[in-house]
């Protein structure tokens, strides 16, 4: 059983080379193991970024064969495309504004909850709930009542205060912010990830500090921040992504469309109008290779910027 | 380690204050839920959870309101995710077994593809394997949604179970190797069954995942009576008018009971899950 890492104990008439290897016919069983990862690589990951990377230049309807066009896709989408620039302008409001308050919120409750307290399990559950919940259709339909004209929210505005509320949906200024807080409130998922983290912070840490004469401020800022960072960097790039990727909810408050005014008008929004509502899908996947290459660029600038904030217990520096 | 627990009276105003943050939280929801059991014009009246009438009229009206009964979308909804769940099991077991156990020439390179596709925005993707599943004749079918996942598509299960792998002692196998174990029993004998919490997260999430997804069956189903759950709340919006919460609340409550009861069974895979995806490294 050479194809096991610990046992193939190297005959001594193989190459340095094959032993390195493993052996092609050593390797048959992980290969067995991995056809089906393979299969699926090839023909539904590699393949079609590859094919998305050629369509991107073509003009491609799914009816007719694609035609090169060049680079006349990419030129149209930066220099005579208003609805691009919306999309992407609404995308990184959407992301600017969700991502740090969602972690933010997610931190200070996990802090919050890490003190000490009975029944931390349940307040956990309960506050993960929205998470699980969150990405349904279920909940963006409520989304669209509660902040709807004769909505929840304008209900109690008229009980509490008197006032007619507007539709905060149906309103340009202020549907975008309905889906901000549709994102804060599931803000259960990187808490859990902080509580998890915050509990491998040694005690005695803390304990020294508060026998020094540190303030809560300071072990804040000295302690829990930085033994916490590679969380928080793991949060923040995992939350960006999904930003970057948002979907569904403003589908739903929108009906598809992105509307009031292209206020919702998603990147991925706009993507899947051009490539299957207007079934322009040479367009779509030029759209799609931009996305990509943000998504790239910010998760590359995230890793750079690591060295900056990001402490490892493990790195000798 | 958190610092004690605090029993205390004095932790009684936390008490309080975390209950009533619980409760704004959870109280969009459970607003929806007692809505479901109002009539009409109470939705738009009454913000108390508690309907002054119980009715069922919602939940008989929402049943029958596309035309097709929602069982069918249920039945579809679940066709799909057990079928995901399976697969998913399935393909991304034996390539992190793989990855974590055996040795074939090229090894790293394919984990680092696997990491790579981690990344990867299934937009990319999205229009070449469209076109792909259009030139099989798999359109209006479920086998988009669900073939992927038995070519382990979904990486995250793969890169799960490598990491829970890894940390079944190596002695296990080498003992049965002795004994004169193939791969494939020590894949089936061993790893798996010393791998329950890991498999069970990956089945939890995959379901969970499968059966919120609306953008995939938006994509490919086309005909109603193909629709899943998502899909058919979605088609209740734009058949109803304005005024017809009630039903349609009534529905969304039911397409959260499969997802809601998967979390009070399986809570401490659930939260476990999550907080090792962001842990281990």
């Amino acid at each position: 059983m050479t194809a096991f890492r610990d046992t193939a104990v190297a005959a001594p008439g193989l190459s340095a080379r094959r032993r390195r290897f493993g052996g092609w016919r050593q390797g048959l069983p992980g290969y067995l193991f991995l056809a089906p990862w393979l299969a699926g690589f090839f023909l539904l990951t590699l393949g079609p970024t590859l094919v998305s990377l050629y369509l991107s230049f073509t003009d491609f309807d799914l009816l007719r064969s694609p035609q090169w066009i060049g680079g006349a896709n990419y030129e149209r989408i930066f220099t005579s495309d208003p609805k691009f620039w919306t999309s992407v302008g609404v995308t990184l409001s959407y992301v600017a504004l969700s991502v740090p308050l969602k972690l933010g919120f997610a931190l200070a409750v996990a802090m919050w909850l890490n003190r000490g307290i009975a029944g931390l399990g349940i307040y956990r559950a309960i506050f993960y709930l929205p998470s699980l919940l969150g990405g349904s259709v279920a909940v963006a339909i409520l989304w669209k009542q509660v902040f709807g004209y004769d909505g929840l929210v304008n209900q109690l505005l008229w009980l509490v205060f008197g006032v007619n509320g507007p539709s905060w949906i149906s309103n340009p200024a202020t549907s975008l912010y309905t889906l901000v807080l549709l994102s804060v409130w599931q803000f259960g998922s990187p808490m859990i990830i902080f509580l998890a983290g915050l509990r491998q912070i040694p005690r005695d840490l803390y304990e020294a500090a508060s026998i020094d004469g540190a303030t809560r401020r300071q072990q804040l800022t000295r302690i829990t921040l930085p033994l916490l960072a590679p969380v928080i960097f793991f949060n923040l790039v995992l939350q960006t992504i999904e930003a970057f990727k948002a979907f569904t909810p403003a589908f739903i408050i929108s009906g598809g469309t992105g509307g009031p005014v292209d206020s919702v008008l998603f990147y991925t929004l706009y993507l899947y109008q051009q490539g299957f509502a207007y079934f322009r899908m040479g367009y779509a996947s030029a759209l799609a290779w931009i996305l990509l290459l943000t998504i790239a660029a910010f998760t590359a600038l995230a890793f750079l910027s690591q060295r900056y904030w990001v402490y490892y217990e493990d790195d000798p520096r | 380690m958190a610092e004690e627990v605090d029993r205390s009276w004095r932790a009684l105003p936390k008490h309080v204050a975390l209950m009533l943050a619980s409760l704004a939280m959870l109280y969009p929801l459970l607003w929806m839920l007692s809505s479901s059991f109002k009539p009409e014009d109470e939705i738009f009246s009454d913000l108390s959870l508690w309907p002054q009438t119980v009715t069922l009229m919602n939940y008989v009206e929402g049943w029958f309101g596309l035309g097709i009964q929602f069982g069918r979308f249920f039945l579809n909804s679940l066709i799909v995710s057990g079928l995901a769940v399976i697969g998913n099991l399935v393909a991304c077991s034996l390539a992190a077994f793989a990855f974590a156990r055996l040795e074939f020439p090229l090894k790293k390179l394919w984990f680092a593809a696997m990491l790579g596709t981690l990344m990867l925005p299934y937009h990319v993707t999205l229009i070449p394997q469209y076109v792909l599943f259009q030139k099989l004749g798999w359109l209006n079918t479920f086998w988009p949604l669900v073939v992927p996942k038995f070519l382990a598509v979904d990486a995250f299960f793969i890169f799960l179970m490598v990491q829970f792998f890894r940390g079944i002692p190596r002695e296990l196998d080498e003992a049965a190797v002795i004994d004169g174990c193939g791969p494939w029993r020590i894949y089936w004998s061993i790893m798996l069954p010393l791998s329950r919490p890991v498999l069970a997260a990956a089945a939890i999430f995959s379901f969970i995942w499968t059966w919120d997804d609306f953008f995939g069956p938006l994509l490919y189903l086309t005909d109603v009576a193909n629709y899943t759950v998502p899909l058919a709340l979605r088609g209740f919006i734009d058949a109803t008018s304005r005024s017809a919460w009630g039903p349609l609340f009534s529905m969304s409550i039911l397409s959260l009971v499969p997802v809601f009861a998967a979390f009070l069974m399986f809570q401490k895979h659930i939260i476990e899950g999550i907080a090792a995806s962001g842990l281990k490294r």
